[in-house]
């Protein structure tokens, strides 16, 4: 197990202390590509944040994060920030506003090595270029020098993947990586993020709002909804919460073809219109009246599959 | 390159809308300047003669073209009070401004930006408050009041600087001195506009996505400030002193009399009171244009120093 | 009572510039002393029971002369606001609703203005038609007229593409309606930030004026002209200078911190 997290609450300090994510619990095995799905507002770019302590000052937190042996949330500030970028890293939606317009790329990813290796100022280089090589860079030695304006979409993300793969570290976070770029990088995207999986035997936490994108990366998938997880599934074809079958329902596909497109009638609660009950059941199609006031648990159904549901596992 | 130019044209436009400006106001004095320079005695042949030379008699425009032209060439007219090119006039006393705007700026520059940075470090604590309303004070205090006290207090009482004006060419360290007093009157209210200008940039960069990713590099907050933020938040000051040109240079004007400096400041208000009309358009002008410029210099700078942008 | 931190500046702002606008209020009905009255056994007395803040060279009493002289300061800011405000708005309004040529056109006039520092443009007006408190007001309320411009091209760039503006527009309103009724109410917010900012400028540069002679004369009463006459007395009455000094300073404070916490309290 990389990391561990039980019972999570993140809540926003403000005078009202809405709760923005309820004593979230799920893990990442060692090696393992996991996915953390969602609309947005459900919570998982907090939960990312929440794991590297990069939430901001206004929001407070509980729970056990527990990675390599430590609960993350009793470490200082300190000890946390020699673990950021060494052995837990994260790779940014939008790469362009990621990275310092002012520096050159290269420049960017020996930064990193610079913070946490003792490595020399040429062998930092020579490292660069061996890193922006994996990441399927080309022109190496003149992408070195450019400013992160002067390279495309998917040019930048390889960068920000570079940083994120520079000290090998255990734990890499992934939140949206692709949502900005074009379909067809999308897809290299993803592809190399496999195969640096595969090689590194790192875990990779995958966030996305991409159901079908993650049914294809991920070892596991975990499906979040105002703030609660409701799912923990290997295969999306084995899925049994209800919201999770709507969220795969409102896929487009030609199977479809000819038919209205599917979309889960009503939208997701903001943090105040939260209530008690199952956070689903105003908007599921299955909803008794039981729904509405209890919370369910999340109950293991089968290896590995967990649903928090209470008429699944009937 | 396509920036260059236009920003080149602009500026020459502007210019020229500067001149306009100064020459028309000047046009609506009543009274007649050859009288006023031959003064009463003289006879109406000899005012005639004056006027036909002065071109008083032709229709503005022309009269504009002339003085503009005289001016590109060199010949900036002369001063009816002392009687001698204005060029000479303006070329003894310009260093003295100059020596005293640079030094302002460079005054309010070191001190207001690590000021600022301090301002964004202690935001929204009473600390950060105090800095905030010290900030405050330094813009609400009236410059020449500020170098009255001074001149007063440091100058004559506490003899710490001399009072009488040295150049730059004669004895640079004394010059240095005599100046201190007027650059810091002039410098205070404007360290406040760069300290406030240099928080509100650094808060702003404080939110940005590149500074998250720095702090998920491991980066600790000290070197994400001086290696990140800064060097970002220190572009867009370029452009403040732009506008602390202005602003300094119209200050010069009034700290001048207070510290009887021998500069464009003094003679310009001499000019004022004695109406002599040629100086006081000329310096005007004058000093209108080099904001102009050094704008136009400022502009062209922010370009080069940011690397998103190409000439 | 729940003082935030983040507010002091409208505390302190407000509080400093009620006690002034109460002062002033007061000067209309009643002086300690009169204005006018010269008392040669008096001059240059220190503060004491009688004379609040001392007497100047010539025994007046200097607390009523700084009364009166609030009287001025403000007259001066609200004259040379209100010539600047409206020249400014109509001619940012015009530029920024219109747009084109005309825009490029006032744009490039009001960059030329701007070129001209403070004092200088005031000092061209004064050189041409003459000292005096009626000029003095004139002038700085010209030499606002770029900023007020500016503040309210913006603001109508940013409006007339808005959804609402082609609603009235598809119902018929003319131009000056949709210029007054609909956008104007919009901008109003950073026009009445910048009027506070020019009002306290104002004060400044009508000081800076009165200082170098040029601006109010004797016999109206004005801070800046005290400051010139109290000059040479400094070391035996320092009272005399720090006095209008000080009203100055606090003035432009408050009027500086009122306007910083509306600029911060925008409506978006």
């Amino acid at each position: 197990m990389t990391i561990e997290i039980k019972n999570l609450n993140i809540y926003f300090n403000e005078k009202t202390k809405l709760q923005a994510v309820n004593n979230l619990s799920f893990n990442v095995k060692k090696g393992e590509i996991m996915g953390l799905v969602g609309e947005s507002g459900c919570g998982k770019s907090l939960t990312s944040l929440a794991i590297m302590r990069l939430l901001r000052k206004n929001a407070s937190f509980s729970g056990d994060i527990n990675f390599l042996g430590e609960n993350l949330l009793n470490l200082s500030a300190k000890e946390m920030t020699s673990l950021r970028g060494r052995e837990i890293s994260m790779i940014f939606q939008e790469p362009l506003t990621a990275l310092n317009p002012l520096h050159r790329v290269g420049k960017q990813i020996a930064e990193t090595l610079k913070i946490h290796t003792s490595l020399s100022k040429k062998e930092r280089k020579e490292k660069t270029l061996e890193l922006m090589n994996e990441v399927n860079l080309k022109d190496l030695e003149d992408t070195y020098k450019k400013f992160p304006h002067e390279l495309s979409g998917g040019q930048r993300q390889r960068i920000v993947i570079a940083i994120a793969i520079a000290c090998e570290p255990q734990l890499i976070i992934a939140d949206e990586p692709t949502t900005a770029l074009d379909v067809s990088t999308q897809t290299q995207i993803i592809d190399l993020l496999k195969k640096l999986n595969n090689k590194k035997d790192h875990s990779l936490l995958f966030i996305s709002h991409d159901l079908d994108l993650v049914g294809d990366l991920c070892h596991r998938i975990a499906i979040m909804y105002a703030g609660h997880i409701v799912e923990i599934i290997e295969k999306l074809k084995d899925a049994k919460h209800p919201y999770t079958k709507c969220l795969l329902d409102a896929i487009p596909s030609p199977l479809h073809k000819g038919k209205d497109l599917y979309s889960i009638p009503g939208r997701v609660p903001t943090l105040s219109e939260r209530k008690s009950g199952c956070p689903f059941a105003p908007r599921c199609p299955m909803a008794k009246e039981k729904c509405h006031e209890i919370l369910p648990e999340l109950l293991e159904k089968k290896d590995g599959h967990l649903v928090r549901c209470l008429y699944i596992y009937r | 390159m396509i920036y260059f130019i236009k920003k080149i044209s602009i500026m020459t436009f502007t210019l020229f809308l500067v001149s306009i400006i100064s020459f028309s106001v000047f046009q609506i004095i009543p009274g007649d300047p050859a009288l006023s320079k031959l003064g009463i005695e003289a006879s109406q042949e000899q005012i005639d003669i004056l006027r036909t030379e002065l071109m008083l008699d032709k229709p503005a425009s022309i009269q504009y073209f002339y003085w503009i032209k005289n001016i590109l060439k060199g010949d900036l007219g002369e001063s009816i009070r002392f009687s001698r090119p204005i060029k000479e006039l303006i070329g003894e006393r310009i260093g003295v401004t100059l020596s005293l705007g640079v030094y302002a700026i460079l005054i309010a520059v070191a001190i207001g930006i690590p000021l600022g940075i301090l301002n964004a470090k202690y935001n929204n604590t009473k600390f950060g408050v105090c800095l905030s309303i010290f900030s405050q004070a330094g813009l609400a205090i009236p410059e020449f009041w500020l170098g009255i006290i001074f001149l007063i207090v440091f100058g004559i009482i506490f003899k710490f600087f001399s009072l009488k004006y040295i150049s730059f060419g004669d004895d640079p360290i004394s010059h240095i001195r005599i100046l201190t007093l007027p650059a810091f009157a002039l410098a205070i209210s404007r360290i406040s506009v760069v300290a406030r200008h240099m928080k509100n940039i650094i808060l702003e960069e404080e939110e940005k996505d590149y500074v998250r990713t720095a702090y998920s590099k491991g980066l600790s907050m000290n070197k994400i400030y001086v290696f990140h933020i800064l060097q970002n938040a220190l572009v867009p000051t370029i452009t403040i002193i732009g506008m602390l040109t202005a602003g300094v240079l119209g200050g010069a004007i009034v700290v001048e009399q207070v510290f009887n400096l021998p500069g464009i400041g003094t003679l310009l208000i001499n000019g004022v009171t004695t109406r002599d009309i040629p100086l006081v358009q000329v310096i005007i002008t004058y000093i209108a244009s080099v904001v102009v410029i050094i704008n136009f210099l400022i502009d062209i700078l922010y370009k080069i120093i940011d690397p998103r942008i190409s000439i | 009572m729940n003082i935030k931190v983040k507010d002091h500046n409208l505390i302190i702002g407000g509080v400093i510039l009620m006690f002034l606008l109460f002062i002033m209020g007061v000067s209309f009905f009643y002086l300690p002393h009169s204005v006018t009255e010269i008392n040669t056994k008096l001059k240059l007395s220190p503060p004491n029971f009688s004379y609040l803040l001392g007497t100047d060279n010539f025994g007046r009493d200097i607390l009523s002369r700084l009364m009166k002289g609030s009287q001025t300061a403000f007259l001066v800011g609200i004259i040379s606001v209100g010539i600047g405000s409206s020249m400014g708005v109509l001619l940012g309004a015009i530029s920024g609703y219109f747009g084109g040529k005309i825009d490029e056109f006032i744009m490039r006039i009001t960059d030329a203005m701007m070129a001209f520092p403070g004092i200088l443009f005031a000092l061209m007006f004064i050189s041409v038609f003459g000292v005096g408190i009626e000029n003095t007001m004139i002038a700085i309320g010209i030499m606002s007229i770029p900023t007020f411009a500016r503040i309210t091209r913006s603001g109508f760039l940013r409006e007339k593409e808005l959804e609402y503006i082609k609603a009235a527009r598809v119902r018929g309103a003319s131009n000056f309606r949709i210029i007054y009724h609909h956008i104007l109410p919009n901008v109003l917010s950073p026009i009445i930030v910048a009027a506070t900012m020019s009002f306290s400028n104002a004060i400044l540069a009508e000081a800076a004026l009165s200082y170098l002679g040029l601006g109010v004369q004797a016999p109206n009463p004005s801070w800046g002209r005290m400051l010139s006459e109290s000059q040479m007395y400094f070391m035996i009455a320092p009272w005399y200078t720090l006095a209008p000094g000080i009203m100055i300073s606090l003035t432009v404070l408050s009027l500086n911190m009122l306007g910083d916490f509306l600029r911060e309290h925008q409506k978006r």
